[in-house]
């Protein structure tokens, strides 16, 4: 008996991380076909990734928005946060559940949405505007994971902080954000990690410049081979890599 | 540096709930000052009236002279001891103790030394590289009070500042504070619902109950000779007798008492409990049983039950060397100068 929930979790992990070992090993087959059997480990469609020039660009691309969107979605997040959690608004109940509610809201109609209005006011479509995509698909997650993070002893240093003689400009930048750092840290990892592997938005509102998830789209469309594989695995170890920094530079700290 | 304070609130409200009323309170520079109070008293309100947290309803607060009705905690010239200290959690001891400086604009060098200076005053040379988190709490109370005192306010405020110390802890902050505040001759107003606290440290007392100021004073003015029977009652333990003013006379449940009415009509007499004595001299109380007796070093605590009012108990602190026999009988007496009489019914 005691073997079954070693079984069971065995199964558990095996559903989680097969199709993500499959995809890790096919990336070394030797051969075009990334399918049984495996006749690796060969470097060679690592090698035609990392010297595709459409691909590197659009990893670059990937970086960028990530990068870009999440810092101003962290931003925005924090001072709708700070504005809701420190000051009496009428309405601000009504005001948090705008705020929260996008994150109901599937990502093709956000993207959707957003290409009709960039249509009507003739914006260009471009990473910028895949960017404002991301923004508004991650200010919900950061606005929760700092509001949620915001409580009395935060606002007792803040208090006395005043007392001290600080503004609120100093407020915020030298006891707000220091105390929050790691709520402000977790919703922009977050945020890079969603926004990295975001498709549909970024298919919908990109043009010419494309994100990382777009190009491998378009590698699909002319069939399987190892190189979408080795692609694959490549941004499964940033994300990866991602993550686990999340854990140690932030939750591994708090723990402390 | 220190300053006089002079506060008049004629009404603070929290919505419809009249948190203070008819507040006076002039504070001497250098005076140490402890509102006393049960929780809800208001007590907090006002200390929080005085640094600039609240504004008043209606009134007017002065520090030095200068009306700081309305001007914002970072412009006063006082400081204030949280109740939870609120140290800033991600700077060392030396950097939480610095911030007003450096707020103020003093360069880095000038307010490192003025920190440690002030770190080694209270006690925690050698910590200043810590973080709060790593100190007990009794140490994050020095570092708050520190951190307070190192802007050199006129007034510090201290809200509870004791409350999260045990009790041996708590009487040894206690106559640091005092001596501290006796070196500096900074203005301390500080909030406590502790009379044992208030009467160690505190220059004047002044008690407070319902948003109002029952009884300020002295300590011993205060304890001895209460104006209230609130302030009676809060401080310290009390022996109430019901009695009733007939024609400026006052009979009470124990016979009449040596002394003349305040007013016609329901009485009530407190007695404190070191007053009661064994004797026939002052105002005789006649004949008691000793129900129980416990012995506290200085004293011995007993309880009485007296012969004429069987329903009644005293309670009375007989010297050390009296060996009360529980079951035994004894003859009780007071002087009438310790009898406090208030015109109202006991509550």
């Amino acid at each position: 008996m005691r073997a079954l929930p070693w079984l069971y979790l065995a199964v558990a992990f095996g559903f989680i991380y097969l199709p993500v070992g499959a995809l890790v090993l096919f990336s070394f087959q030797g051969g075009t076909l990334p399918v049984p059997p495996f006749d690796g480990p060969s470097l060679r469609w690592y090698r035609a990734v990392l010297t595709d020039r459409d691909l590197m660009a659009a990893l670059g691309n990937s970086l960028m928005v990530a990068l870009g969107s999440s810092a101003v979605a962290a931003a925005l997040g924090f001072l709708a946060a700070y504005g809701l959690a420190r000051h009496r608004i009428p309405g601000a109940g009504l005001l948090r559940a705008l705020l929260i509610a996008p994150m109901t809201v599937s990502y093709l109609i956000v993207g959707l949405g957003l290409l009709i209005v960039l249509n009507r006011a003739g914006l260009p479509l471009s990473l910028w505007s895949a960017g404002l995509g991301h923004v508004v698909i991650n200010l919900p997650l950061c606005f929760a994971i700092i509001y949620g993070a915001m409580g009395a002893q935060q606002q007792n240093a803040e208090r006395a902080a005043r007392d001290l003689g600080a503004d609120e400009a100093r407020v915020i930048l030298l006891i707000t954000v220091p105390m929050l750092a790691p709520a402000i840290a977790a919703a922009f990892f977050l945020s890079v990690t969603l926004s990295w592997d975001e498709f549909i938005i970024a298919f919908l509102l990109t043009r010419f410049d494309v994100t990382l998830p777009v190009e491998i789209w378009s590698l699909l469309r002319s069939g399987l081979s190892p190189e979408t594989n080795a692609i694959g695995s490549l941004v499964f170890l940033v994300s990866v890599a991602l993550v686990l920094s999340l854990e140690l530079l932030v939750f591994g700290r708090r723990r402390s | 540096m220190t300053a006089a304070i002079a506060l008049a609130v004629p009404e603070h409200r929290f919505g419809s709930f009249t948190a203070l009323r008819d507040i006076r309170l002039d504070i001497a520079a250098g005076e140490y000052v402890v509102l006393l109070g049960p929780s809800g008293c208001g007590k907090t309100t006002l200390l929080s009236i005085l640094g600039g947290f609240l504004t008043p309803s209606a009134g007017r607060v002065t520090v030095g002279g200068h009306d700081m009705t309305r001007v914002p905690p970072a412009r006063r010239p006082t400081t204030t001891v949280f109740q939870d200290y609120a140290l800033f959690p991600h700077m060392s001891l030396r950097d939480n103790v610095a911030f007003g400086l450096r707020m103020a604009g003093m360069r880095q060098s000038a307010r490192h030394e003025a920190a440690d200076r002030l770190l080694a005053m209270v006690g925690l040379a050698g910590a200043e590289s810590k973080r709060p988190h790593e100190l007990s709490g009794g140490q994050r109370q020095r570092v708050a009070l520190a951190r307070a005192l190192a802007v050199e306010p006129d007034v510090l405020l201290l809200d509870e500042p004791l409350g999260a110390l045990d009790l041996k802890l708590r009487r040894t902050m206690q106559d640091e504070l005092k001596a501290i505040q006796r070196r500096l001759g900074t203005t301390f107003v500080h909030v406590t619902h502790d009379q044992e606290e208030a009467m160690a440290i505190a220059d004047r007392i002044v008690v407070m109950n319902a948003g109002r100021i029952e009884d300020q004073g002295p300590p011993d003015r205060v304890y001895r000779y209460p104006t209230s029977l609130f302030a009676a009652q809060f401080m310290g333990e009390t022996n109430r007798i019901s009695a009733r003013g007939r024609g400026g006379r006052i009979e009470s449940e124990l016979g009449p008492v040596p002394l003349s009415a305040p007013a016609e009509g329901p009485l009530t007499l407190c007695l404190r409990p070191e007053a009661l004595r064994a004797g026939r001299g002052g105002w005789r109380l006649g004949s008691a049983q000793i129900a129980d007796a416990a012995f506290f070093g200085t004293h011995y605590r007993v309880h009485l039950v007296p012969r004429t009012a069987p329903d009644m108990r005293l309670v009375a602190h007989l010297p050390p060397d009296a060996r009360p026999e529980p079951g035994a009988a004894m003859e009780l007496a007071v002087d009438p100068g310790d009898v406090a009489v208030f015109p109202e019914a006991p509550q």
